[in-house]
């Protein structure tokens, strides 16, 4: 084997190696980083796009309704069922935490603070993007496919208006009301599980409940679904629109809108959540309450 | 043959369409190179060619539905490239556009994918919905029982009969066929052509036909049009090989237009055998 010039001693054939392996890893995390880039910039204009269109043309009632049932009616029953489950499992959860500590009659304030700020709106959210997005960004993925988007441009029409406004107004306007129905099955869960399994006195786990959770909190989440429900109705359809050919560029469609979509979710929470306590800090810092 | 460097039509004044060294490529793949085509009002123009040289993305790229990288496309002496949103829209519902798949609505009855451009057009009254509706049907030769019936629920050559009332509820100036008889027996295919020339009889309008289907260009065109993959070309040579009359088409003594046209392999069919034999 030969020696380097220099007398290191290391192979002569190490360092070329070592370079063209450094520059293919240079090459291929720089060409990652250049499609995330591309990937949000792509994203951000087809939300500000939707936005605009939004505001200049409200989409007819007729291509609404349909929506708003698919989006609104169909996605209850999921959402109330988990919503219950939810409220449950809390309570399991901390008895027992709460039990070894003598603080059982706290539960109340526990799963039903963790319901309206937290637990409601995300999970509300997590079953649209499951149930809803993915079928989204699979219908608007077939039509791309199929040349359905391409015959809607080329009769004048535009995409954006029709397929994804209507969808974004049905997602924002109708997931604060699944938001609420998670919230209250999971309070009813919660409740009845507490009361009835776990036999927590009733007076003081209401009581401990009104003293901890304001209006605010359940606004709070509200108000947080609304950025979830956009979210989630504009990666949807920018995933369907920009759908790879065939029947596996649909399945992907469907499959990262939903990944996309729960990762949103997760970061509009802590974002939005840091905003509105800031808000809400800056116009009461007492603390005191909405209403 | 006429060459492709001075094409016939050139010179026309006042075309409805033309395509000026129109340039298209997606990432690195060129598709289309410095392609020309002048589309007098009136003319019926097919647009042959092997399957993948670029005739489906050129009669897209003639609506803005692709982006050419470079060149341009004038629409009655407009710059599709120089129009904003609403002005390319307006220009759009001047087309009819019949798509290889049909294209149609799933989510909509064939009544409402018929009245779809009608009720985009906002200027019709219900009860003229209707009737253009009816009358466009009966036109391709479809019963009124069928506009309540959804596209999943038709057979290939009635999806596509359905596509054609719905491109042409508007009465548009230009018409664009793409590859209109693919995957039809040809007896559907033959309905199909002479829809296309009962059209033109009705009212007067421009088609281009994109196919590579030699009966249906014959049958249905003024002028045909071929162009060939780039791939199998030269640098310098154009990609746009014949561009004449359908019987031009037939005394040509271009090897690539005849083979063509007599549906023989040739050469492809030597390099396919030599990368079977490699494997």
């Amino acid at each position: 084997m030969s020696v380097a010039p220099g007398g290191t001693g290391r192979p002569e054939t190490t360092t070329p190696r070592l370079r063209a392996e450094m520059a293919s890893s240079i090459e291929e995390w720089g060409r990652v980083v250049v499609e995330a880039a591309i990937a949000v910039g792509s994203l951000a204009l087809f939300s500000l796009n939707s936005l605009s269109w939004l505001m200049t043309r409200w989409p007819r009632r007729e291509t609404l309704l349909p929506i708003f049932y698919q989006v609104g009616v169909r996605s209850l029953p999921v959402v109330a069922v988990t919503g219950t489950f939810i409220g449950m499992v809390l309570a399991v959860q901390s008895y027992y935490q709460f039990s070894d500590l003598g603080l059982e009659s706290r539960l109340g304030a526990v799963i039903n603070m963790t319901l309206v700020r937290e637990l409601g709106p995300v999970l509300a959210a997590t079953m649209l993007a499951g149930r809803v997005g993915s079928a989204i960004a699979a219908e608007l993925g077939t039509m791309r496919v199929t040349e359905q988007i391409d015959a809607l441009t080329s009769m004048g029409a535009n995409p954006l208006h029709y397929l994804v406004v209507p969808r974004l107004l049905a997602c924002a306007i109708l997931i604060p009301s699944l938001t609420i129905m998670a919230d209250f099955m999971g309070v009813v869960g919660g409740f009845t599980y507490s009361i009835f399994v776990l036999r927590i006195d009733t007076f003081h786990y209401w009581q401990n409940s009104i003293d901890f959770v304001s209006s605010w909190d359940l606004f709070y989440g509200v108000i947080k679904s609304v950025f979830f429900g956009a979210a989630i109705a504009l990666v949807s359809c920018h995933r369907g629109f920009h759908c790879g050919a065939g029947a596996e560029g649909v399945g992907r469609a469907a499959t990262t809108a939903f990944v996309i979509s729960f990762v949103l979710i997760l970061f509009l929470d802590l974002l939005v959540g840091i905003v509105l306590d800031n808000i809400y800090l800056s116009i009461w810092p007492e603390g005191a309450s909405l209403f | 043959m006429v060459s492709p460097a001075e094409p016939t039509y050139a010179n026309l004044k006042d075309p409805i369409l033309n395509v000026h060294r129109l340039h298209v490529a997606f990432g690195r793949q060129q598709v289309l190179r410095d392609v020309n085509l002048v589309v007098p009002r009136g003319q019926t123009v097919a647009v042959i060619g092997e399957s993948g040289c670029g005739k489906t993305v050129l009669l897209k790229a003639m609506v803005g539905l692709i982006q050419p990288a470079r060149g341009e496309i004038y629409f009655d002496s407009h710059n599709l490239e120089k129009l904003n949103d609403r002005q390319l829209a307006k220009q759009r519902s001047r087309f009819g556009f019949l798509f290889q798949s049909a294209a149609l609505f799933d989510s909509l009855t064939v009544g409402h994918n018929v009245a779809f451009p009608l009720l985009l057009a906002g200027t019709y009254s219900e009860a003229q919905i209707k009737n253009i509706v009816s009358s466009r049907l009966a036109q391709v030769g479809l019963p009124d029982a069928v506009m309540t019936q959804k596209p999943a629920e038709l057979s290939g050559g009635m999806r596509k009969r359905v596509g054609l009332a719905r491109a042409l509820a508007i009465n548009p100036e230009v018409m664009l066929y793409d590859e209109p008889t693919t995957g039809l027996d040809p007896i559907v295919s033959d309905v199909i052509n002479e829809l296309i020339i009962r059209t033109k009889g009705i009212y007067p309008v421009t088609s281009i036909v994109v196919t590579h289907d030699m009966r249906t260009a014959a049958k249905v065109a003024d002028r045909i049009v071929m162009i060939f993959p780039l791939s199998r070309l030269a640098d310098e040579e154009p990609q746009v090989i014949f561009d004449g009359t359908p019987t031009e088409l037939e005394k040509s003594t271009d090897r690539r237009v005849t083979q063509f046209v007599r549906g023989e392999a040739g050469e492809r069919l030597m390099e396919m055998r030599e990368r079977t034999h490699e494997l």
